[in-house]
């Protein structure tokens, strides 16, 4: 007898459009296919010489971090500000959280002040969940990477990545490199590639770093660089932080470059057309060669012009969820 | 009510466009066709104009003025324009004129672009039924509906439709 | 005050009793079963008919709250509120505000149970001075002040040697030591069973092993000290193994576990609800499996609630940031019948569970329904059901079964033959 119920899930509004955007679990295809298009539109207004469209004016945006970031932050403002909408962005880590203010009061606070939508960043796994339960339900709640969880603005860009620089996901093989098991872009990239169709998604680590039970994510697990990167057409490096080094989980930042670095010679070993991926920011000589980093196979640096149009789709999306949830509620009190 | 055809349109709108582009003195437009009926009518239209200029194609999602009632559209398509909008003389190309919201939209995005010199604007049909002061330049033919009713292209090859709302 | 109740299905576990017939009751006690004796004039009936009637529940695990957790209940709710569930003797934990780790503090407990009159209490003293783990409690001060066993609930002793000394002195006074079997170290940091579902959720997690290699400490200490031993909170299949390889190799030392653990599995976590946040952790469902049949077995003899109610804003939070811990004393027959009702269980063993089983491991004075014994008493009816949240008597309202209709419906509770809780 587990008391869980059948009902509606939480990011979707009753025509299964996104009213909020929490995780990429449970997202079919068709939809993650529409935010991958719904981009394109946006780099092309990105690639222009002005990059605002009127979409989401007189609407506000409520950047609300209660973890540091610097990158994710400024992108997600820049993408609120070239959709037009108003922008706040609070930095809670500093402010009333460590007064002792609840993370319910805080966020309740700014919803008097009229917040559209909250993109919320938070060190606790299931964070922007509890949040888009218990905050007004009009309120779209954006998840900006909640503790291990989930960073599904992060998985969306890196599909966005290598669809345009692969065409498709079909024959792909990709490989995720480094600390999956803290890693909430990990946790994204495989359910966003297995929902997209890819066919060969493998995960390279040493033991500390895997999470129990990562076959259910459908990936290949190695140990191995040479075996793991053997033909892949994309390599996703992941930042690796200094904290594993305590704990047992790693003997040095040495051992891990020589064993799971990824540099030109072990490079080679991939597809010769592979991409090198990462989320950034880049740990030079601790995951990754600074002449890869650089090198022609990098992509590192298109993946933040690809943030800022994707984070552009997911906030239309979620705000035109929210908008067509209030529609539907109207016409069926009536 | 007995719809025109659309191939008749085109061949009249070739010579009004011509008339009023040399009555302007443009001499090098730029076509753009608002997706995705006008990039049909515009396709036809150069075809009969025997021109082999580049044709330039105009999503305003992101410009509706409808966005807190309805939403994002769900076919959202990058506009591609292949050349300078700056200082250029447009002609913008639409299949059907209903309240002018689609055209004030495209206008407000072809400004984001840049400035152009001028816009003409190019229609299948005007129906009528404008709400807001917007007028084209060279229309096909000029039909009056009743409220139940709505007229629909479809392409590429151009056929009109009429459907009935009430049935 | 002579009370009779008339024509029960009358179960008491510890003698084998099943069968229709009458109960007799004056001053507090039990004094016949079937024909009323020679002069006995009953004050009150009951008209039991179509019920059944069992030795009052036994719980070993019910916090209470008081001292020091008002907020989150008192001993007059909570002790009302397992009334409602049929209790009639409950053990409290040591961890209170201060810790029960002086004799005034169980005075004070003894003194408001005995004045709410709603259930026996039977506190359990702490084994270390605080919970610390490293000074020993004045542990024969607690016994005479009312204390039935020593813990010291999940906190552990970080020193083995420290644990030993501990278990050797209880065992010298023939105190009985209930053990909560986590490794600190594996365990730390953990919010949710080390497997899938905390991978998928991104929650950090205690393995299995934390238990395992904690049950397999403590049962060689208990061997080596010969204390007596009660093991309180399984979670694991393995762990039950090890319990039950204890109990063949002739160590005699009895187990329990929480009913919640018995029904749910991890996969209830997986829309991050916070009111599955339980420590010990909710495991697989093999676990689930291999604690269900150990009950079954009797190598597990008792069943507790775990009861642990928390105010609102204690669960108001993400994951992380919210208390462990379910509400759910007041529930405790209706819940347990789900066991009888999925045929796990036949009525008579599911009672044995509830009652004999947790009186014997602690030597209550409870969990018997016979001539002599203490008229406390549970009358419910098993065809009925009840609405877990319809009514709610204790403090936390932090209970996922809220909602669910149940088996059973308790409709009298009684304490030394009052009536402590009628439906």
């Amino acid at each position: 007898m587990t008391p869980l119920d059948t009902k509606r899930p939480l990011q979707l509004n009753d025509q299964g459009q996104l009213r909020h955007f929490l995780s990429l679990d449970g997202l079919r295809r068709e939809l993650l296919t529409e935010i991958l298009d719904t981009a394109d539109s946006f780099l092309e207004v990105g690639a222009r010489a002005v990059k605002k469209v009127p979409l989401l004016r007189g609407k506000t945006v409520c950047n609300v971090f209660f973890e540091n970031s610097t990158r994710t932050r400024t992108t997600f403002e820049l993408a609120a500000q070239r959709l037009s909408a108003d922008v706040i962005t609070l930095n809670v880590s500093t402010s009333s959280a460590s007064k002792g203010e609840t993370l319910l009061d805080t966020l309740r606070n700014l919803e008097a002040m009229a917040a559209d939508m909250f993109v919320v960043r938070h060190g606790d796994s299931g964070a922007a969940h509890f949040i888009a339960e218990h905050v007004c339900p009009q309120v779209a709640i954006i998840n900006g990477g909640d503790g291990r969880h989930a960073h599904p603005t992060q998985g969306m860009l890196d599909m966005l990545t290598i669809r345009r620089h692969k065409g498709g996901f079909e024959n792909l093989s990709v490989a995720i490199v480094g600390d999956i098991l803290h890693s909430r872009v990990a946790r994204s990239n495989m359910l966003a590639l297995k929902t997209l169709g890819c066919p060969d998604i493998r995960v390279i680590a040493p033991k500390t770093l895997l999470p129990i039970g990562i076959e259910q994510y459908g990936v290949k697990v190695y140990t191995d660089m040479a075996e793991g990167l053997k033909d892949v057409d994309v390599v996703i490096m992941l930042r690796l932080q200094r904290e594993r080094m305590t704990g047992g989980l790693l003997p040095s930042e040495g051992e891990f470059y020589r064993l799971f670095g990824l540099t030109t010679a072990r490079l080679a070993g991939a597809k010769p057309d592979c991409i090198v991926m990462h989320p950034g920011p880049i740990n030079r000589g601790v995951e990754i060669e600074s002449a890869v980093a650089d090198g022609p196979h990098s992509v590192i640096l298109n993946q933040v012009t690809y943030g800022i149009a994707i984070r552009m789709a997911v906030l239309s999306m979620a705000m035109s969820g929210q908008t067509a949830q209030r529609q539907f509620d109207q016409e069926n009190a009536q | 009510m007995s719809l025109p055809n659309p191939a008749e349109l085109i061949s009249q709108m070739a010579t009004r466009l011509k008339a009023h582009l040399e009555h302007r003195g443009i001499s090098e437009p730029r076509y753009i066709g608002i997706r995705t009926g006008g990039v049909w009518v515009a396709q036809a239209l150069l075809k009969e104009l025997g021109s082999e200029e580049p044709l330039g194609t105009l999503d305003v999602s992101f410009y509706r003025d409808d966005f807190s009632q309805n939403g994002l559209h769900p076919q959202v398509r990058p506009s591609a324009l292949p050349f300078e909008i700056e200082g250029q003389h447009l002609v913008l190309i639409d299949d059907v004129l209903m309240s002018g919201r689609t055209i004030r939209a495209a206008l407000n995005e072809l400004f984001d672009y840049g400035r152009p010199a001028s816009v003409t604007l190019v229609c299948l049909l005007d129906l009528d039924a404008g709400e807001l002061p917007i007028r084209p330049n060279v229309v096909g033919a000029t039909l009056s509906l009743a409220a139940h009713e709505r007229v629909k292209l479809s392409g590429p090859e151009l056929a009109l439709e009429l459907q009935d709302l009430a049935l | 005050m002579k009370l009779s109740i008339l024509g029960a299905r009358v179960i008491d576990p510890a003698s084998g009793l099943d069968q229709i017939t009458d109960i007799h009751i004056e001053a507090c006690k039990i004094v016949a079963l079937g024909a009323a004796p020679a002069g006995f004039a009953a004050v009150d009936t009951i008209d039991a008919k179509g019920l059944v009637a069992a030795p009052g529940l036994v719980d070993l695990n019910v916090a209470l709250r008081e001292p020091g957790y008002s907020r989150k209940g008192s001993i007059v709710s909570e002790t009302r509120a397992a009334a409602a569930g049929g209790v009639t003797s409950l053990c409290c934990p040591p961890k209170t505000k201060p810790v029960l780790d002086t004799s005034a503090v169980a005075e004070l407990i003894l003194d408001r149970a005995r004045e709410a009159g709603n259930t026996k209490v039977f506190p359990i003293g702490a084994l270390s001075k605080g919970l610390d783990g490293e000074q020993l409690a004045e542990l024969v001060a607690l016994r005479d002040a009312g204390c039935v066993a020593f813990g010291n609930g999940l906190e552990s002793f970080r020193n083995t040697r420290t644990l030993c000394r501990a278990l050797e002195y209880a065992a010298t006074f023939d105190l009985t030591v209930i053990f909560n079997s986590q490794d600190h170290d594996l365990a730390e940091g953990g919010l949710a069973h080390e497997g899938p579902t905390a991978s998928f959720l991104g929650l950090p997690g205690i393995p299995e092993t934390a238990e395992t290699v904690a049950l397999a400490r403590d049962l060689l200490l208990v061997e080596q000290t010969g204390v007596r031993a009660h093991f309180s909170q399984l979670t694991s299949a393995r762990g039950v193994a090890l319990i039950a390889q204890a109990q063949q190799r002739g160590l005699k030392v009895t187990a329990d576990v929480a009913l919640y653990q018995l029904i749910l599995t991890d996969e209830a976590l997986i829309d991050f609800s916070s009111l599955y946040h339980v420590q010990p952790p909710l495991r697989t469902r093999a676990d689930r499996d291999g604690l269900r049949a150990a009950v079954k077995s009797g190598v597990i003899s008792a069943i507790s609630s775990h009861h642990q109610p928390h105010e609102r804003d204690a669960k108001l939070a993400p994951f992380g940031a919210t208390e462990p811990g379910i509400s759910s004393v007041e529930l405790l027959l209706p819940l347990a019948m789900t066991l009888v009702e999925d045929g796990l269980l036949d009525l008579p063993t599911l009672l044995a569970r509830l009652s004999a089983g947790p009186a014997e491991a602690l030597r209550l004075p409870a969990g018997k329904l016979a001539v002599g014994s203490a008229a406390d008493l549970v009358l419910f009816d098993p065809t009925a059901s009840t609405v877990a949240g319809e009514t709610w008597l204790s403090k936390g309202e932090n209970c996922p079964f809220i909602g669910h209709s149940l088996p059973g419906l308790v409709r009298y509770t009684l304490v030394d033959g009052r009536i402590s809780h009628q439906a």
